[in-house]
């Protein structure tokens, strides 16, 4: 076990340095300069290169990325350029919304998709079953931003109703404060309930036919117990391993979804901060999506070895 | 003599009719055997008509406006209503399915090409190059789609081909994991062997032997990527970094200055999603039937396009 631990984080470290790399380079090939625009504001001074020296960006780039690495490994991500607040704090007010609003969704996923797969696998080529995989695909299909707009819109005109749009305060109400991520995050999980159903379906079937399950039927044990007990801990390991993937995608989500519902979360602070051009802040971001999913996958992971003893041996 | 070609001429047509021609054949079974498959491949013919035939489908043009019908509920004259720009909904549908199929198709081209390159020179070379390579791309898709792509497209500014350049630069990594899997079981097979074994050169070794043996997979991974990349030009449409108006995208149609107008002409709200959902649900269903009837092995593997 301790083996396979070492092995995974040895592992995890070169996707890290590549993916700080990639979030690195990435700003800065924005075409504009940050500069000339914060300049074009006339609120920085009046001098590019005094701007320059004074951000750093008059060093070459591979140092300018060292000195990058070294601030974040002591937690410093920098200041935004434009809010010129350190972006740990602008991340820090940001994240608990964005972490529920995904953990949200990832649970509602769960919950709608497991039980489904498991009913379309035991009832394979029924009724149910092709209404259940013909709903997954439409949950594929159907851009989350057009389920948020309906969500907006038809209520409004069937019941002069419209879900609240705009952010409260978990100081101010703690029950508003939850119950406004209730909608976005149904609609955000969606997407990523309909894969894992997809799987479990997938994956449930070739268990259901190996050896031992046809033992566990003929000692006469109850369907529950077969299905439930037997077949359902080895169908899920594939499962687990893909939620790390469904992270990254919900993590795509929020960018629409905090939009449309005016969540002042983290998809929305990037999306703000490429159009601005805010170097430190689309850093910052990125690197914290990205470390947080590896993170994830490496919890996957041992979550995998925790659920299945071959690989822990291996 | 007239007697027997008499007879040929009656005898001729009933023939054909009971032997269908095998391409025809195969269709009829697909669509007996996959119904859903055969619905999504129909959604599919709808959408690439409607693509090629715009000028001649739809009533007017797609930023034309028709004076005094602003937002017309759909009607006889206005089939899906007008926008708040009095312009034809259903001339805008239409002619957004060109922006869809031209992204959709260019962006799965080129996209495919880059994974073939990137896939194959990884199975067939291995050892570091491999390890590298497939380090970068687990990098690559580790990061949120929708942030790779809105950076990229900040980088290299809206347009039609810088979407087409940022999308297929996406999809390519994980089309690429794919087929470097498909490549390597390609590779296990003796006739590999046989063709190194004669001396054969690597780069015929790998266009001869390999890539055409990758071609179902490679059809597979295509029609589902299709509706994966229809889905992201129309979210990224959506968010105004996709194609520029007054270029009609079923995405930008959705967004922008008409979303305070929805409540009251819902229909400005349901057309264009409605059309997006269904040409990436028919992209969906065709690439799933094809990968059950092409290669059962894959079965199961995908859990669905980007999004």
């Amino acid at each position: 076990m301790r083996r396979y631990l070492l092995k995974r984080l040895v592992v995890a470290i070169p996707s890290l340095i590549i993916a700080s790399l990639i979030v690195f380079t990435l700003p800065r090939l924005l075409p504009g300069d940050a500069v000339q625009l914060m300049l074009e504001e006339k609120a920085y001074g009046k001098d590019v290169d005094d701007l320059r020296h004074k951000l750093g960006l008059d060093r070459p780039i591979y140092i300018q990325y060292f000195a990058w690495v070294g601030n974040v490994l002591t937690g410093n991500l920098g200041e935004s350029l434009w809010t010129k607040r350190t972006v740990t704090e602008e991340l820090g007010m940001r994240l608990p919304i964005t972490m529920l609003l995904g953990g949200m969704a990832i649970c509602f996923a769960i919950i709608i998709a497991i039980p489904i797969g498991i009913l379309s696998a035991v009832r394979a080529d029924t009724m149910r079953d092709y209404v259940a995989r013909s709903a997954a695909i439409v949950g594929l299909s159907v851009p989350s931003f057009w389920i948020a707009t309906l969500v907006i819109v038809l209520p409004a005109i069937w019941w002069g109703w419209t879900p609240h749009l705009g952010f409260t305060e978990f100081s101010k109400s703690p029950g508003a404060h939850v119950l406004q991520f209730i909608l976005p995050a149904l609609i955000l999980g969606i997407a990523s309930a309909a894969g894992i159903m997809r799987l479990t379906r997938a994956m449930l079937l070739e268990v259901l036919r190996q050896d031992y399950v046809r033992t566990a039927w003929a000692k006469g044990l109850r369907e529950g117990v077969v299905v439930l007990k037997h077949s359902l801990k080895n169908a899920l390991i594939p499962v687990v391993t893909i939620l790390g993937i469904q992270l990254a995608q919900i993590f795509s989500g929020t960018v629409i979804i905090e939009s449309i519902f005016q969540l002042p979360g983290m998809g929305r602070f990037l999306f703000d901060a490429i159009l601005q051009r805010d170097y430190p802040v689309i850093q910052g971001i990125n690197l914290l999506v990205v470390s947080i999913i590896v993170l994830m996958n490496l919890l996957v992971d041992l979550l995998y070895a925790v659920l299945d003893p071959r690989i822990r041996y291996s | 003599m007239a007697r027997y070609i008499e007879a040929a001429a009656t005898v001729e047509p009933v023939r054909h009719a009971w032997a269908l021609p095998r391409a025809a054949h195969a269709l009829f079974l697909f669509c007996r055997r996959k119904p859903l498959g055969a619905l999504g491949a129909f959604l599919v013919v709808v959408m690439l008509v409607m693509a090629l035939g715009a000028p001649w489908i739809a009533h007017y043009s797609y930023d034309e406006s028709i004076p005094g019908s602003r937002m017309k509920p759909p009607g006889a004259q206005f089939w899906m209503g007008t926008d708040n720009l009095s312009r034809d909904m259903w001339s805008r549908v239409v002619y957004g399915a060109r922006v869809s199929v031209t992204v959709g198709f260019v962006t799965i081209a080129l996209s495919t090409l880059i994974a073939l390159a990137i896939g194959v020179s990884s199975a067939y070379i291995g050892g570091y190059y491999d390890m590298a390579v497939q380090r970068v791309v687990d990098a690559w898709m580790s990061f949120p789609y929708l942030v790779i792509i809105l950076s990229l497209m900040a980088v290299l500014g809206p347009g039609l081909l810088n979407l087409i350049l940022s999308l297929s630069i996406l999809v390519a990594a994980s089309s690429a994991r794919v087929i470097r899997g498909a490549a390597l079981s390609v590779m296990e097979n003796p006739y590999i062997e046989a063709a190194r074994a004669m001396g054969t050169p690597h780069l015929r070794v790998v266009l001869r032997h390999v890539v055409p043996n990758l071609m179902a997979t490679v059809i597979i991974v295509a029609t589902i990527g299709l509706g994966g990349v229809i889905l992201a030009e129309s979210s990224l449409s959506f968010l105004g970094l996709g194609v520029p108006p007054p270029r009609p995208s079923w995405g930008a149609m959705l967004a922008g200055s008409g979303r305070s107008f929805m409540q009251r002409a819902p229909w400005m709200a349901i057309f264009p999603g409605a059309a997006i959902s269904l040409a990436v649900f028919g992209f969906n269903m065709l690439g799933d039937a094809l990968r059950d009837v092409l290669d059962p092995r894959l079965r199961g593997t995908g859990t669905g396009p980007a999004r």
